[in-house]
């Protein structure tokens, strides 16, 4: 890495041009050397965390191999590890979850983006900056006091009655479950999904929206069907985004989940979820296979985030790109 | 098509028109509100209990009325002070090196390396730390807890350092070369003054930002019932004392967790719009 960088004129001016002698005389070599280690450290804690997760999740890699995502049994009595519970909540929740706040961030960005006046489009974006801001043990806290009792008494017992011949609305109120974890979850992406959108949707050349307009389009017809799909891909960016968040949050998820390995069809059902279930049983897991059971759970977390922050700046990026690229 | 349709056709697109933008604005005051919301009942509920002894009280033993966090308040600092050693200096000079002396390839690999810990989630890299610093020791300590919400830093700090860094403007540069100084004293005295604004301000959004995690303390700082007697041992800390006080079922705790939820998310908060304001106007804030 050192000799690449080496090789290569630095980003100040005339730096290259100057001898390796004079260079390290005047301690800019010091400097360089300095700041690369600092820099390298980076690369090496991302590095050893990759390895440790991978290290210290062999045990059941060996002994489960591919089961440990589809058999559903996690019994650490008998050393019986399958994932599909929590993955199952995983994945529900986040469903749950983006349905909700696709459509409400969409919405809330296209306002701060086309309509919005300068400073109100400012004040709001700094208060969703603000939102995005307050932690997520506040969410669970806000979730398991306010918004599970209200699912319990009124929402729940409503839905069930108009609703309840669906399974996914069927089953006895309890309030925590796959529901309340769901809509915690979009509260706390709903600021991301704002955010990243307003800023694709600035991207968007002028020129895109006065062609639509001058060609009589109203001012939704050219948002709807000029604007947005100009910037579809950044959009899915920032879903992407909001997904990998939902899927890798924790807290909030543990507070309001019910924390019971089920997989029930009903949204009412207390339910778990990979984060959580690290949360509650590492520091009591006895026995290496057990501990590392949940390692292996955490690496498959780290994987998955992984691919789809990858995948979602790539989209993001590409719409910019294109942005500029029609502006020029 | 007659005119009468092309007229009702017309008003009909633009009712849509109105009536969906209306719903846009709609949604934006739904997720403003929300701030509102959180805050409103965290003082509703949380605002009594926030008194003198909350700051200056141990917790009480279960069934004990009154108490307060004093012990997860001095963790928490400490938790947060140690973490910005450990998290500042990295993130900092990581970002020198990026802006300023980094290759393409150095840079590639280092900038990939910091938006992949940006982007993983908190509860894996408490297992890290875990495997890394609690195992090997045997015990859950104040150094661990800080050295998982340092790792958090990095990024941020990274990332932010090596943009404002590039966002100074070239012909400072020049003059300060133009006058004879070396590289790395251009750099010390002009270029990263000239962006220490921003520099200042995404690390205390960067330390606003971990001061409310959770998840990378459950299984490194862990928690404590009491004062945490060194840095080695384990340590109480806001967020923490709040999952464990609102997952318990006495009335009392909760009460106390709602208070630590106004202080943490106060102090969150004010840390942030603090942080904002520093920037000068017009300045975009680098999204972490």
């Amino acid at each position: 890495m050192a000799t690449t960088s080496a090789t290569i004129p630095s980003a100040g001016p005339a730096a290259g041009s100057r001898s390796f002698l004079s260079r390290l005389r005047d301690g800019d070599e010091i400097a360089r050397l300095i700041t690369l280690i600092f820099a390298a450290s980076v690369v090496l804690i991302t590095v050893a965390l990759v390895y440790q997760l991978w290290k210290d999740s062999a045990l059941p890699r060996h002994a489960f191999g591919w089961r440990f995502f589809v058999t559903d049994v996690w019994d650490p009595v008998f050393d019986k590890f399958g994932a599909l519970p929590f993955i199952y909540g995983t994945v529900v929740t986040s469903a749950v979850g983006l349905l909700i706040a696709v459509p409400l961030g969409l919405g809330a960005a296209i306002f701060l983006a086309e309509l919005a006046p300068q400073k109100i489009s400012d004040t709001l974006t700094f208060l969703i900056d603000l939102l995005a801001a307050v932690p997520s043990v506040i969410y669970g806290l806000l979730g398991i006091f306010i918004l599970v009792p209200l699912l319990r008494e009124y929402v729940q017992p409503a839905l069930g009655k108009t609703l309840g011949f669906l399974p996914l609305f069927s089953g006895p109120p309890f309030g925590v479950g796959f529901l309340a974890a769901g809509i915690v979850l979009a509260i706390m992406v709903i600021p991301f999904i704002i955010s990243v959108s307003r800023e694709v949707l600035l991207s968007v050349p002028r020129e895109q929206r006065e062609a639509a307009l001058s060609l009589g389009a109203t001012r939704w017809e050219s948002t709807w069907k000029v604007v947005v799909p100009f910037a579809r891909t950044g959009i899915f960016g920032s879903i992407f985004l909001a997904l990998a968040r939902a899927l890798g949050e924790t807290m909030a998820v543990t507070m309001v989940i019910g924390n019971a390995p089920k997989i029930s069809p009903s949204l009412f059902s207390p339910g778990y979820s990979i984060a959580a279930v690290i949360a509650n049983e590492f520091t009591e897991a006895t026995g290496d296979l057990y501990l590392q059971a949940l390692i292996e759970l955490g690496l498959v977390l780290f994987l998955l985030t992984f691919i789809l922050n990858g995948l979602a700046r790539l989209l993001i990026l590409v719409t910019q790109r294109r942005g500029a690229g029609v502006h020029a | 098509m007659s005119r009468r349709t092309m007229n009702l056709r017309l008003r009909w697109r633009k009712a849509v028109s109105a009536v969906m933008l209306t719903l846009t604005g709609v949604c934006a005051l739904v997720a403003v509100s929300v701030l509102f919301f959180i805050l409103g009942y965290l003082v509703y509920h949380g605002g009594r209990s926030v008194n003198w002894n909350f700051f200056t009280k141990l917790p009480t033993p279960v069934g004990e009325a009154g108490g307060g966090m004093a012990n997860a308040i001095v963790g928490s600092a400490k938790l947060l002070l140690l973490a910005s050693l450990i998290g500042v200096p990295i993130g900092f000079l990581g970002g020198v090196y990026l802006a300023e002396f980094g290759g393409r390839g150095a840079g590639f690999v280092v900038r990939y390396c910091a938006d992949l810990l940006n982007g993983a989630p908190s509860i894996v890299i408490g297992i890290f730390v875990y495997a890394l610093l609690v195992l090997p020791f045997k015990h859950f300590s104040t150094v661990a807890g800080s050295f998982a919400l340092g790792i958090m830093m990095i990024p941020i700090t990274l990332r932010s350092t090596e943009e404002f860094l590039r966002g100074v403007p070239m012909s400072l540069r020049e003059g300060a070369m133009a006058l004879g100084a070396s590289k790395w004293r251009a750099i010390a005295t002009i270029i990263v003054p000239a962006a220490y604004r921003g520099i200042l301000t995404a690390v205390l959004l960067a330390l606003a930002r971990v001061a409310g995690e959770t998840a990378p303390l459950l299984f490194t700082a862990f928690n404590n019932r009491f004062w945490s007697s060194g840095w080695n041992q384990p340590t109480a800390s806001l967020p923490v004392m709040i999952f464990t006080y609102a997952v318990a079922p006495y009335e009392d705790w909760h009460r106390q967790a709602w208070a630590a939820g106004l202080v943490l998310l106060a102090l969150v908060l004010v840390v942030n719009v603090a942080a904002r304001s520093i920037l000068a106007r017009g300045i975009s804030v680098p999204r972490s």
